[in-house]
């Protein structure tokens, strides 16, 4: 399960030998966090994302728990218990907006985890459960942070809670039965506010349950690196302990710098001004948009203008869902024997200059009106994302000569004159 | 290998299928865009301004409360908007925070009249207000609202100015902003009007709005402290005033924020050394 | 472990000599170290703040109470704190009985005039609130149990208390609270 070379916990005082014992939760950690995880020396600042993405999530967690002491999940009063906590609970204003923009955080942090494992083939084999329970933590946090908006009860919680319901009411037959059945009702009201507070607040704790299984699944294979290349020997690696718990500790620094920067000065900059506004069934905001984490897969969902076969808006929600659960298969579709984006020299001009513009525009859309031009922008830009994925990857992956990889990543950071595996050039990519 | 091979066929298939749908929905709206162009200018588009840009002293992250500025908002909300408008979130209590001490908060809330209930018969009735009372409503529901404003509700303003894109200036633009249509707009959309019973105001984005204009006159409020309560004044005052019940607690939040910024900058160094004295052993070049 | 070191080579070494010290990298583990504590305990703060009254609820903690149609042998209950709070004219009977009591027997000795305002002996202000476990004691109401003593009978686990609402039977330790109040006028008092 681990590298030969791993250093070994040794219990050094009475009291941990007794523990290591009966419950070896140390060894556990030294294992997992410590100096007994040998890992890659030459991770970049990518690789400092999934701990910070554990720790927005531990502060989604802890920052919910004190909002759920005063948050009252009923039609009638959310909204005024919400201004309550922003107003006479103390410290309310500081844990609402806490938690309000740490959901944005945790989506930046995640976002850009996933484009580390994008680029760097992250997901193929032997890391392909990793990439899976991923994904499955993203869907749940996708589903997490929706219910989580419809709580304050404002306007665009409402909305938001009716228009994404609604999705499912493109289902064929019964869809219609299945948005009433979600809701309670046949609006957004009481019982679909209560249901999603449980809900709300039952999923980080499962999300948390599947995080912990992402984990155990890395330190089976150990981390991927920035080459590729896998751990040959006990020079490639470093313990995790001191060196990654460093740095990631001065990259949670500069995370936090830049979460609190917005929390105390800008804390409804990535808010929607009509969600202060309380929940009026009889008046629809002039222009709905989910939050911006969405925006990709809202566009996604409004590129879908035209009937073909089947009705526009069921071609929207197969699309949006598919969008996201195509994920799943990349590791089938992606079979080019090199991992690292730096040594793939055509998977690389379409990363660059096809996925991230698409994306770029995608999210930009998403949050922009239905109008043009940005319609026909999102419509070619979802054309991409699924060339991309579903046609680009399988193909360039079976048809393109990889770039000569270093030897192991001792060489790799060392730049020693040993014979490159695939002929002459050893300058390194990128 | 044949069946690798057959599933990735199948994806390319999925993906292609995906691709000629949306595909053609873009040459559909092409062919749209092409024969009918981006559609016509609106007159709220067009002649819609956005909000001009005031001075508050709480602007900025070091912005403190103007207190004289928001007890003569104060003054506004009581004298004008209070007959439409409710403060639903805000309690006399809070106008300890305007630099009213104890005896002017409870004197303030002995002033205002809250619905009450007779303890003899236990009959709807009204009492004088408590410090812990919050600000009354004008109407005693929502349809009453309606019937008494031609159908248009006064929104609650307890947080108007968050509830609106750059609101505090919204606000104050607004409330300055009347006139009447610009004589370009009427020759550019002559079918452009204004209806009975509502009022033009460009910062307003449908144009036509059914508040009629609250601020008319110099002079219509008296100021305590002796300013000349001059249109734009008011309206300025009165937008600080609602700034700090939209987020009474908007100053405190910055000047908690500077300290942990701080901490942060002293303490993320302290991270990046540390990170740079454990690495330097085992790094021949700094390179990450 | 046991091979660690034999298969260590030119690019291991650093890692030994971490363990025989170096002080001014020590020095900078311990004040990032320390920082990130500072940082952590600075959270908990809020964390625990959070759960004390919040500042509606303090505002709510005064309360006015109009005492002027109360009669001789009558009370009222009025809440302060979210608590009944008794407000209670006594008779010149109950006035006689609860000072004709000998301070010295009480299990909480206390007397009439230090338990009501100088001036209204016959205004008797107190918490409704048992001192054994916090039930709501009877008498206030017409036609209740006021227990051997007149006063107030807290039904729960039997304390009885006197016209002072002093305790002289059961397990309540203590007399039943009088808050802090103050006459505003002859006939309002305020509480809190």
């Amino acid at each position: 399960m681990s590298f030969p070379w791993a250093r070994q916990y040794e219990p050094a005082t009475g009291l941990t030998k007794w523990l290591d014992e009966k419950l070896p939760v140390p060894r556990l950690v030294y294992n997992a966090v410590g100096a007994g995880y040998p890992v890659p020396r030459n991770l970049n600042y990518f690789w400092n994302f999934g701990v910070l993405a554990g720790f927005f999530l531990m502060l989604q967690i802890v920052t919910g728990i004190v909002l759920a002491m005063h948050y009252a999940a009923n039609a009638q009063v959310a909204f005024a218990t919400t201004e309550h906590i922003m107003r006479d609970i103390n410290w309310g204003w500081m844990m609402r907006y806490a938690h309000a923009n740490g959901a944005s955080f945790f989506f930046i942090v995640i976002y850009l985890h996933i484009f580390r494992g994008l680029y760097y083939s992250s997901y193929k084999a032997p890391r392909e459960m990793i990439w899976l329970l991923g994904v499955v933590i993203f869907l749940l946090m996708m589903a997490t942070a929706f219910m989580g908006y419809v709580l304050p009860w404002g306007q665009m919680s409402f909305w938001g809670a009716k228009v994404i319901t609604g999705l499912f009411g493109a289902i064929p037959l019964v869809g219609e039965p299945i948005q009433v059945w979600l809701l309670g009702g046949f609006a957004p009201d009481n019982a679909a506010l209560n249901r999603f507070f449980s809900l709300h607040f039952l999923l980080p704790f499962v999300t948390l349950g599947v995080v912990i299984m992402h984990i155990w699944a890395l330190h089976i294979p150990g981390s991927s690196n920035p080459t590729g290349v896998e751990v040959k020997s006990e020079s490639d690696t470093v313990p995790f302990h001191p060196y990654y718990t460093a740095k990631d500790g001065f990259g949670l620094g500069i995370a936090l710098l830049a979460y609190f920067a917005v929390v105390f000065f800008l804390p409804n900059y990535l808010g929607h001004p009509d969600n202060y506004i309380e929940a009026n069934p009889l008046s629809t905001p002039a222009h709905i948009v989910p939050e911006w984490y969405f925006w990709p897969f809202y566009a996604i969902l409004r590129a879908f203008t035209t009937d073909f076969i089947l009705p526009a808006k069921l071609w929207g929600v197969i699309a949006m869902f598919a969008s996201i659960l195509l994920w799943f298969f990349l590791p089938w579709l992606d079979k080019s024997p090199v991992r690292s984006g730096h040594y793939r020299p055509l998977f690389r001009k379409f990363f660059w200059f096809g996925l991230i513009p698409a994306m770029a525009v995608l999210f930009y859309c998403g949050g922009a009106p239905a109008e043009e031009p940005f319609v026909l922008l999102s419509q070619f830009a979802t054309a991409y994302y699924f060339l991309h994925f579903l046609v680009i990857l399988p193909i360039v992956s079976q048809i393109e000569t990889p770039e000569p990889l270093p030897y192991s990543i001792t060489e790799a950071v060392l730049h020693s004159d040993k014979k490159p595996v695939l002929g002459e050039n050893t300058a390194p990519a990128v | 290998m044949s069946k690798l091979i057959s599933a990735r066929l199948i994806a390319i298939l999925v993906g292609l299928t995906f691709v000629i749908v949306v595909m053609f929905a873009f040459f559909g709206g092409l062919y749209t865009l092409a024969t009918e162009g981006f559609g016509e200018e609106t007159a709220e588009h067009e002649f819609h301004k956005h909000p001009n840009e005031y001075p508050f002293a709480f602007n900025g992250p070091f912005g403190r409360w103007d207190v004289a500025q928001l007890q003569r908002g104060l003054t506004v909300y009581e004298q004008v908007c209070s007959a439409c408008h409710s403060l639903k979130y805000v309690a006399f209590r809070d106008l300890a925070d305007l630099g009213y001490d104890e005896a002017q908060v409870k004197a303030y809330a002995a002033s205002q009249t809250v619905p009450g209930i007779d303890p003899r018969t236990g009959e709807q009735t009204t009492r004088p207000g408590l410090p812990t009372d919050y600000f009354p409503s004008p109407y005693p529901n929502a349809v009453a609202a309606a019937a008494a404003n031609n159908n248009a509700i006064p929104p609650d303003l307890s947080l108007i100015t968050k509830a609106r894109h750059d609101g505090v200036n919204y606000v104050a633009s607004l409330l300055s902003g009347y006139q009447a249509p610009p004589a370009e707009l009427q020759r550019e959309f002559p079918d452009f009007t204004v209806p009975p019973g509502l009022y033009y105001n460009p910062y307003f984005p449908n144009l036509n709005l059914a508040m009629a204009p609250p601020l008319t006159a110099t002079g219509q409020v008296t100021y305590d402290d002796g300013t000349v309560a001059t249109v734009p004044q008011m309206a300025q005052d009165v937008a600080a005033f609602l700034a700090w019940t939209a987020e009474p607690t908007m100053v405190r939040r910055k000047q908690t924020g500077w300290p942990v910024l701080l901490f942060l900058v002293f303490a993320t160094v302290l991270a990046y050394l540390s990170k740079k004295q454990i690495w330097a052993a085992i790094k021949p070049k700094n390179r990450d | 472990m046991a091979d660690t070191t034999a298969t260590d080579t030119k690019e291991h070494s650093p890692l030994i000599e971490k363990k025989d010290g170096v002080r001014r990298r020590d020095f900078l583990d311990v004040a990032a170290l320390s920082a990130a504590g500072i940082g952590g305990l600075a959270v908990v703060y809020p964390l625990i703040s959070q759960m004390a009254p919040s500042e509606d609820v303090l505002a709510a903690s005064t309360t006015e109470v109009d005492v002027s149609a109360i009669e001789a042998g009558q009370a009222i209950k009025a809440v302060f704190r979210k608590q009944p709070l008794f407000v209670r004219r006594l008779t010149p009977t109950e006035i006689a009985e609860a000072q004709a009591v000998p301070v010295s027997s009480l299990r909480d000795p206390q007397t009439l005039d230090e338990r009501t305002k100088e001036g209204h002996l016959d205004m008797l202000v107190t918490m409704g609130v048992c001192t054994h476990l916090g039930c709501v004691p009877l008498g206030a109401a017409e036609g209740e149990n006021k227990g051997e003593f007149g006063g107030y009978f807290c039904p729960c686990h039997g304390s009885h208390y006197d016209t002072a609402a002093r305790i002289r039977k059961g397990p309540a330790p203590t007399n039943l609270v009088v808050p802090d109040y103050e006459f505003t006028s002859d006939t309002v008092i305020q509480v809190g």
